[in-house]
């Protein structure tokens, strides 16, 4: 068999190769004939074939034939043998492959070979690639080269051995006594890998940090010998002694002064030397300040020492070199919790890296302008932010616009600010709001009573100009469903009003219905928009027309609104004006927590949407959906969802058994299993009067039912209409105490005569220090009249403990149930 | 600790692969076609550094060769740029003016190299000269190897 080609010849060869084809029609050929080469067990050119295998391994063809043959090469005594046979293990071998162990043996006899290039082959390989077996097999060998004087083996060693600790950090401790003198060599390598395998144990295991403490006034003399030399022409790079030395050493420093006064007053001298003295026109330089910075950020430096590394950080940003202004806003957003003020010295800078070509340099400004937002600046920042959002890539603008509302609400100086920054932000990147915010949105303007007619206005304008984005058209025409009236009446007080007729109008959102950039969500907006507008404008025909049209869209979403709505015109036309009555003002208690509906007038919205669900509703979830339009996206869910209380009601049955058991001293009253229709309250005489009108159900006071340990249950009244007998009351739990209050649940039970149903509360958890409430809705029935009693279960856990209570409410006002 | 290196051409071709990490065949083609992609697609003037998955990726071009290498998240990228750096001048020392035809045909020169100048992830030699002193030994050992035999070894 003549002799195989050389590699250099075969990589000739494949690169005139002048299609993929052709190149794999050579590979192929190639690789039979090192096959059969191997089987004929040749040692004179089996390195040659294996590095012809790695080449063909590096243009992406398969060479796991190869795997023995490396071990083989491994096991010679030549050492170009070894020097390729353990390229390819590196290569073609890992720990998932189960041959790997037999390199086992060969790495060992190779640590205690005569040649050090041998020895330093085994290391290299074991330290790259050791699985965690071979690690526990040659742990001991390593450390004892760790402890060896030639400086060669010993920097491999030290390496090796961070490799061991990696895959096997058991193994920790068996290093321990080899590095004690490892700080004391001159050779750099030796240092640098020593200052290494130091940082891998005292990242791993705080009693290893705490022992090598000591070590910090030797490090951080060898990091001012560093520093203080003269020019040393083995380690110079560009005019600095070894760098890649001084930023090993300053991060062990890092490390080892985190939580420490004492460490961290040791190094703070050398820290403002290496800041203070380095030279700062090359990458190297830059390098070694970035990472003191890190380091002083990081340790208990004085505050001094923390300025100047601001300010060190500020001068990053102002560097042509765009790396270096990235590494700069990278850590100004680390730093900007902790050293807010110090940062915000620097905030034009940052801003105007908003204007930089770099994409990772412009996200990175953009998150560090938004961390730099607060009440003072947000005018100006707020400018910048929007101009960024119109001139920004599409990548960043779904995030730069949930930045800009969230800043806009907690810092908005004022509403007419607020709403005008909103208007700025749908019509400038309204496709890539994210979709929650609509709802949010939509309570805000809500809650902006003395903006309304402002607010229409406007979002009337920016729909006839452009109907393509959909949040904003969204938010349009709920707002215009809901203030249309004040649109067409032309009563605007902060912009000059415009003249727009309810027909107009009209055609405006019956535009959205048929365009065919409406999304389905869209659409459904716009037909309740229509609707309310029926209480609102004058001409009601059209509407009526309208609606009708739509009952036999295909849209399913479209058609129940359009039959329902209709339904309301024709039968619950009494029904309509209230049903359609403008929404009360909605309080967030947080800012994605439960809101909780205040009564303004007239009908609360639950005892609205109860009384709506008359017509058979097919799809509950999606009725629920519809409402939550309506409502404009508040969390009232608790209430739709129940129609049918389950615990609740038999939580009721427990507790009226315990209402039996009352021990009504003192006072005479009925026993609550007499169902006669005689209370023997002074207030009987008043069981006949004319029944409680419902539009004057706002005067049933409030009243506070509970309130001990720190939780307060106020009940607010309402009558149902149509049923003058059911007292809706809206409980109110709060909870003045410093911790939340969680699996907050509250039962009631009430006297035999009368029926109660419970509706699911807002949320379980009632929050710390009153900031916000869970409000839950009770329901009653009292065809009797008779006087309202009800007995209260209250159990929640708090600060980890489970409270349990129970109370009776008494006082209730007469005009609550007669 | 860096977990791989790789340089490829600027049609997207690999000249070297070194990995620090264990890794199936099929991740280690599936991250050289991502870096590859990424790489070469950024603007020429755009910064060095990269963000892939959780780790950095700091590249650099030098003529037609990309020099790809990435670190984890808590490593100083500016430093990374240095090492890259410190290869080139280590094979642009031992082949003379290093152009990407010498790492071509001389590959496993450039891996040995590389196994002086890195192991496991971390620096081993800080000094050009120490690294350069070792290879040179050790091509050395091959030679005299070769001499006896009187052929080339491979």
């Amino acid at each position: 068999m003549p002799a195989p080609i050389r590699l250099r010849e075969l990589i000739r060869t494949i690169r005139t190769a002048r299609t993929q084809a052709e190149e794999r029609e050579m590979i192929q050929k190639e690789c039979a004939a090192i096959r059969s080469s191997f089987r004929e067990e040749d040692n004179t050119y089996r390195c040659r074939n294996v590095a012809k295998l790695l080449y063909m391994h590096m243009l992406g063809y398969p060479a796991h034939f190869g795997q023995l043959e490396c071990l083989k090469l491994i096991a010679s005594q030549k050492f170009t043998d070894k020097r390729i046979g353990y390229l390819g293990a590196m290569l073609l071998l890992d720990e998932r492959q189960d041959v790997h162990l037999l390199m086992t043996n060969c790495i060992k006899n190779d640590l205690n070979h005569s040649t050090q290039y041998v020895q330093g082959l085994a290391l290299c390989t074991l330290g790259c690639m050791g699985s965690s077996e071979m690690c526990r097999d040659l742990a001991g060998e390593v450390e004892k080269l760790l402890k060896t004087s030639n400086s060669y083996l010993r920097k491999k060693a030290a390496l090796c051995a961070v490799h061991v600790i990696r895959k096997v950090p058991e193994l920790m401790e068996m290093f321990l006594p080899a590095t004690k003198n490892l700080l004391s060599e001159k050779n750099h390598g030796v240092l640098h890998t020593s200052v290494v395998l130091l940082t891998e144990m005292c990242e791993r295991s705080p009693d290893m940090l705490a022992h090598f403490r000591k070590l910090v006034p030797q490090l951080v003399r060898i990091l001012k010998n560093l520093i203080m030399s003269g020019y040393s022409p083995e380690h110079d790079v560009s005019g600095i002694s070894d760098p890649f030395l001084q930023v090993r050493i300053l991060r062990l420093l890092r490390i080892l002064g985190k939580s420490d006064d004492d460490s961290s007053e040791a190094m703070n001298d050398i820290l403002a030397q290496v800041a203070t003295n380095t030279e700062t026109s090359k990458n190297v330089g830059n390098a070694i300040l970035y990472e003191t910075v890190l380091t002083i950020m990081d340790i208990k430096s004085e505050s001094g020492l923390r300025v100047l590394a601001i300010n060190i950080l500020g001068r990053f940003l102002l560097n042509n070199d765009k790396n270096i202004r990235y590494v700069a806003l990278t850590s100004l957003l680390k730093t900007v919790q902790t050293d807010h003020n110090a940062v915000q010295r620097h905030r034009s800078t940052i801003v105007d890296c908003l204007k930089d070509l770099d994409v990772s340099i412009k996200r990175r400004a953009m998150e560090l302008s938004f961390a730099l937002v607060n009440g003072n600046n947000i005018r100006g920042m707020m400018k910048e932010l929007l101009y960024f959002l119109d001139s920004c890539d599409p990548e960043f603008k779904a995030d730069c616009a949930s930045g800009v509302f969230l800043a806009a609400e907690k810092y908005a100086p004022s509403k007419r600010w607020h709403i005008d920054t909103i208007m700025r932000v749908l019509t400038t990147a309204g496709s890539y709001v994210r979709d929650d915010s609509v709802p949010n949105l939509i309570q805000l303007i809500t809650n902006s009573v003395e903006m309304h007619a402002y607010t229409v206005q406007r979002l009337y304008k920016a729909l006839l100009d452009d109907i393509s984005q959909q949040p904003l058209v969204q938010v349009a025409s709920w707002c215009i469903g809901e203030y249309g009236d004040l649109l067409v009446s032309g009563q605007c007080e902060e912009e000059e009003p415009i003249q727009v007729t309810e027909d107009e109008v009209l055609d405006v959102l019956e535009g959205l219905l048929v365009s065919n950039l409406s999304a389905a969500v869209t659409r459904g907006y716009s037909l309740t928009a229509i609707m309310k507008l029926s209480t609102r404008f004058s001409g009601v025909n059209r509407i009526k027309k309208v609606v009708s049209i739509y009952g036999s869209s295909i849209d399913v979403e479209l058609q129940q609104r359009a039959v329902e709505y209709n339904a309301l015109f024709k039968k619950y036309d009494h029904m309509r004006p209230a049903l359609l009555e403008r929404m009360p003002i909605m309080e967030k208690s947080a800012s994605n927590g439960p809101t909780e509906i205040v009564q303004t007038n007239g009908e609360t919205e639950p005892s609205v949407v109860d009384s709506k669900h008359p017509p058979p509703v097919s799809q509950p979830a999606n009725q629920a959906n519809d409402l939550l339009d309506l409502l404009g996206g508040n969390d009232v869910v608790p209430v739709i969802q129940t129609t049918v209380p389950t615990k609740p009601a038999s939580a009721g049955g427990e507790l009226l058994d315990l209402l039996g058991d009352l021990s009504l001293s003192g006072v005479p009253t009925p026993a609550p299993s007499v169902a006669t229709s005689q209370p023997s309250f002074l207030l009987d005489g008043l069981s006949s009067q004319p029944l409680f009108n419902d539009i004057a159900a706002a005067a049933i006071p409030p009243m506070t039912a509970y309130n001990k340990n720190g939780l307060k249950i106020d009940f607010t009244f309402e009558r149902a209409n149509p049923n003058p007998n059911v007292a809706v009351i809206t409980i109110h739990a709060s909870n003045s105490t410093e911790a939340d209050m969680t699996d907050f649940v509250f039962q009631a039970a009430v006297p035999k005569t009368f029926q109660l149903q419970l509706l699911s509360p807002s949320s379980n958890v009632v929050p710390a220090l009153n900031q916000g409430t869970v409000t839950q809705v009770i329901r009653v029935l009292n065809p009797q009249k008779q006087q309202l009693r009800m007995r209260i279960k209250l159990t929640y856990t708090l600060k980890g403990s489970p409270v349990q209570d129970l109370a009776e409410v008494n006082n209730f006002p007469p005009q609550s149930w007669q | 600790m860096m977990r791989f290196l790789l340089l490829f051409s600027r049609q997207g071709k690999l000249r070297l692969q070194k990995w620090f990490t264990p890794m199936s065949e099929r991740e280690k083609k599936k991250i050289i076609r991502d870096m590859t992609t990424m790489v070469l697609a950024r603007q020429p003037r755009s910064c060095n550094f990269l963000h892939w998955k959780d780790l950095k990726v700091i590249y650099k071009r030098y003529a037609s060769l990309y020099f790809c290498l990435a670190i984890e998240n808590q490593e100083n990228e500016l430093i990374a740029l240095e090492v890259i750096h410190r290869y080139v001048e280590l094979l642009d020392k031992y082949f003379g003016n290093v152009c990407e035809l010498d790492i071509i045909f001389n590959f496993e020169k450039a891996y040995f190299i590389l196994d002086e100048f890195l192991i496991g992830g971390e620096i081993q030699e800080t000094s050009k000269q120490m690294v350069n002193r070792s290879i040179e030994a050790s091509d050395m050992l091959q030679e005299t190897m070769e001499e006896y035999m009187s052929k080339p070894a491979f």
